[in-house]
């Protein structure tokens, strides 16, 4: 029987519990389509119109969404991890071992977790330069960009954390390098070197330390300040649009048109 | 197009005197000006059906690396056993690069503050908004200061002896230089997008190119006691 399935989805839409969680209602309509994001907590975040020109490639190479969808696979796969592991040595090492060798896909989820890690460095580093080039870090979005830059740390140095965590001799040397080079700093390095490891050295402590930072402390900021960064697109009049870029539509076309008819 | 004009302009700040203002629309760049309508689309479901499919696509690209590809996994962690050379994770290697040249306090704080400091406040720097070309005005004092800017930076490095830096510095310099030899009527494409480039292009060009140099060098090219090595060669 065709459309079974339509008719099904279309009972369940008109269900009072369904329409007591989404209440734009049903429709295809503008109206449905603008209040489906405005009345949504999550996509309220974003306009609900956007230039039509923004779509395409050429203008944003989907930088921002890309380096956002990094970091749900992050927080995906990072929660999956973490039931497999004991921030403690020399626990931490042996349940890296187990994840590559006796968890079901173990091996699979630390490799998606780590290349999604890099990628999203990556990505957070080339989102930044193709915003700057394109100059759509002028006002009013000066704000957005240090909110953005706030995010470019917290992104390195949540990447910077999670290299801790394997507890291989990689991890270890390369925190140890990294904490050093804080210990340059005038008159308190050493301070803020004993207060990032909780002792003089990488060890037990710095593990735990680490943990906490890579797993509540900073996805808790980077998402607060994501939140924000989606926000300020909204509030500073969407994405930026060059007035110079093709595919101006509208009154402006029709001036053109004019202005070629009066020639 | 402009219609003739029938009307003058007068300074008068009485109101009741003359009732007609003026209204000086200043060059300053302002994106929230709506100068024509634009053809827009709802961004449910068409934008995010499109994000959707590109982190869809991206989510893939990650499933196929995972698949072939196994993060490195090294022997358990060991303090009295320190590999040559100890590397950072790679986006710090350019930093760890620096680090060989100059003591900790200027390569691991005051290098990396004064870039974070520089990022923050690109924003809030209004000079040469409406991005005309570096050497468009002003072209011999202009030639002449980024000349010595260009030229400081590199005895700068030559007397540190930082050669990795002081490479892309040499290009950029070159570059700036065709730049100033090149106006936007060049017959060469390559001469007018270069002469059409405005200053804060050309130093963010700069710092990237150091960037992605400093930490290809850091990645590839140092070996033991962070010499360097030919990665074709190990």
């Amino acid at each position: 029987m065709p459309g079974t399935i339509e008719t099904y989805f279309d009972k369940l839409e008109r269900t009072r519990v369904w329409r007591s969680i989404f209440r734009s209602g049903r429709g295809t309509s503008k109206l449905h389509n603008a209040l489906a994001i405005q009345q949504n907590v999550f996509l309220h975040l974003f306009p609900t119109k956007v230039r039509k020109r923004m779509l395409g490639l050429e203008a944003t190479w989907y930088l921002g969404t890309l380096t956002l969808g990094t970091f749900i696979v992050l927080v995906v796969t990072g929660i999956l991890l973490m039931l497999y592991y004991h921030p403690s040595v020399p626990r931490a090492y042996s349940d890296v071992k187990d994840l590559q060798f006796v968890v079901s896909s173990g091996l699979f989820l630390r490799n998606l977790h780590r290349w999604s890690a890099h990628a999203m460095v990556f990505l957070a580093f080339a989102h930044m330069f193709r915003v700057f080039y394109r100059g759509a870090y002028r006002t009013p979005r000066e704000f957005n960009w240090v909110v953005g830059v706030v995010l470019l740390l917290v992104t390195l140095l949540l990447s910077y954390t999670g290299y801790l965590l394997p507890w291989d001799q990689l991890a270890f040397w390369a925190i140890t390098v990294g904490t050093n080079i804080s210990s340059a700093v005038p008159l308190i390095g050493d301070k803020i070197r004993f207060l990032l490891l909780g002792g003089h050295l990488v060890n037990a402590n710095a593990l735990l330390r680490f943990y906490v930072l890579h797993c509540v402390i900073l996805p808790l900021t980077a998402v607060l300040f994501l939140a924000v960064h989606f926000w300020r697109i909204r509030k500073d009049g969407g994405l930026y649009v060059r007035e110079t870029e093709p595919g101006v539509t509208g009154a402006d076309k029709q001036l053109s048109n004019q202005e070629q008819g009066s020639r | 197009m402009t219609p003739p004009k029938d009307y003058s302009a007068e300074v008068n700040s009485n109101m009741r005197v003359s009732q007609r203002r003026v209204l000086f629309v200043t060059r300053r760049t302002s994106p929230q000006v709506k100068v024509y309508d634009e053809e827009k689309v709802q961004t449910s479901p068409e934008v995010l059906i499109r994000a959707l499919l590109a982190v869809e696509c991206l989510i893939i690209a990650l499933v196929l690396m995972s698949l072939f590809f196994n993060a490195p996994l090294e022997g358990v962690a060991n303090p009295t056993n320190t590999p040559n050379p100890a590397k950072a994770p790679w986006y710090f290697l350019g930093l760890q690069e620096i680090l060989h040249y100059f003591p900790p306090v200027v390569a691991g704080v005051l290098i990396p503050g004064l870039l974070v400091t520089a990022l923050i406040i690109i924003p809030y720097f209004d000079i040469n908004i409406e991005a005309d070309g570096l050497f468009l005005k002003n072209r011999k004092r202009r030639m002449m200061l980024s000349m010595i800017v260009a030229g400081s930076f590199s005895l700068f490095f030559l007397f540190f002896k930082v050669y990795v830096a002081l490479v892309p510095t040499v290009i950029m310099t070159a570059l700036v230089l065709l730049a100033a030899f090149s106006s936007p009527l060049s017959s060469s494409r390559f001469r007018r997008y270069l002469a059409l480039r405005p200053i804060f292009w050309w130093i963010m060009t700069w710092f990237l190119f150091e960037l992605i140099v400093l930490t290809a060098v850091g990645t590839f090219f140092r070996g033991p006691g962070w010499s360097w090595v030919w990665p074709w060669r190990s």
